[in-house]
């Protein structure tokens, strides 16, 4: 435990480190210079790895060997694909998808 | 134009609302139950504003890091974000003043909806994308404020309801599978993020992912080109 004026260094640092991975890209290729075409590749086809990659990155601290491996998220995320195919409403798959997994953990899986 | 923008921006933001008001606390609690004061919290979501980084923040002072150690910690924490702007340089090109702000608040959250919009025809395109950051900021800020200053009266069990923003992200995944003819990039992206998983456990692996990532869908671009335009034609 460090006092508020420490704090607030350490606070300061963290986000000026932050914005600096976040600004590094527009850095390096900014708009007048044509973006290298490999760099213009990857960030159309990256979006779709990176959201599968977070999916997996949410779900990271599943254990499939202990109770209840994961079965919770497993349905829950189930029921968030099935009714978004059916349906594609937002707010049912999303909504419906958290309550499920708020029952199922809070209830059914305690 | 703006209030278009506005409503039009909204409803796309309702899962982040939910996960983020939820994480938002969560983070508010964890670091006033260390004795810090509301107000840094808040600070906190302001300035820094990166979900997971801020958890990890709560850590670092507690334990009273240095200077350096900080900048690394945060660094390998934040290591995605390095790749995320690639996708966003076309779109924030000609945003002028507001895209500083589009840079700074970029998170998986945004990020994620950014690249899965497009705002209505009739829409200021720009409008919709900064509204959608600055939305979910607020619901950040909005959560850390209320675990900060209310945490310990929550009046009912919500736990679990981060799981809305995994449910975000399925979603997003849906679209995205469906809008597009070849999956490649995206089973990479699972594939290669489990198998990091499994090999450096949850503390490490998304870095590890980002660059397996990388190197797999730089050599698959010859094959991945020609299949990207297909899908438009």
């Amino acid at each position: 435990m460090i006092g508020i004026k420490e704090s607030l260094i350490l606070i300061v640092v963290m986000a000026v480190t932050t914005f600096v991975t976040r600004v590094i890209p527009f850095i390096i290729f900014p708009p007048g210079k044509k973006t290298p075409e490999i760099i213009a590749y990857l960030g159309k086809v990256l979006p779709y790895a990176i959201i599968a990659m977070l999916i997996i990155y949410c779900l990271k601290s599943i254990s499939i060997t202990q109770a209840p491996y994961g079965l919770p998220e497993f349905i829950a995320v189930l029921f968030v694909v099935l009714v978004h195919k059916w349906k594609h409403n937002l707010l049912l798959s999303i909504g419906g998808g958290t309550i499920l997994y708020m029952v199922l953990i809070q209830f059914f899986f305690v | 134009m703006k209030l278009k923008a506005f409503k039009a921006a909204f409803p796309y933001t309702v899962p982040v609302l939910l996960g983020y008001v939820f994480l938002g606390t969560a983070f508010g609690i964890s670091l006033c139950s260390k004795g810090y004061p509301f107000y840094l919290a808040i600070l906190m979501s302001v300035i820094i504003f990166a979900g997971s980084m801020q958890f990890v923040a709560v850590s670092v002072l507690t334990g009273g890091l240095s200077i350096l150690s900080t900048i690394i910690i945060t660094l390998t924490v934040n290591a995605r974000h390095l790749f995320y702007g690639l996708s966003m340089l076309d779109k924030f090109k000609n945003m002028g003043r507001k895209k500083l702000y589009m840079i700074f608040s970029l998170t998986d959250e945004t990020y994620s909806l950014l690249c899965s919009l497009e705002p209505p025809s009739h829409i200021d395109k720009n409008w919709f994308y900064f509204f959608i950051a600055l939305l979910n900021q607020c619901y950040w800020i909005l959560g850390t404020a209320i675990g900060s200053i209310a945490g310990s009266v929550i009046p009912f069990d919500s736990t679990g309801i981060d799981f809305a923003m995994t449910a975000l992200f399925v979603v997003i995944f849906v679209e995205q599978w469906e809008s597009s003819k070849n999956h490649l990039s995206a089973i990479t992206g699972l594939l290669v993020a489990l198998i990091c998983l499994l090999i450096c456990g949850p503390d490490n692996f998304i870095i590890f992912s980002m660059i397996g990532i990388l190197i797999v869908l730089t050599f698959s671009r010859r094959y991945l080109e020609k299949r990207i335009t297909n899908d438009r034609d």
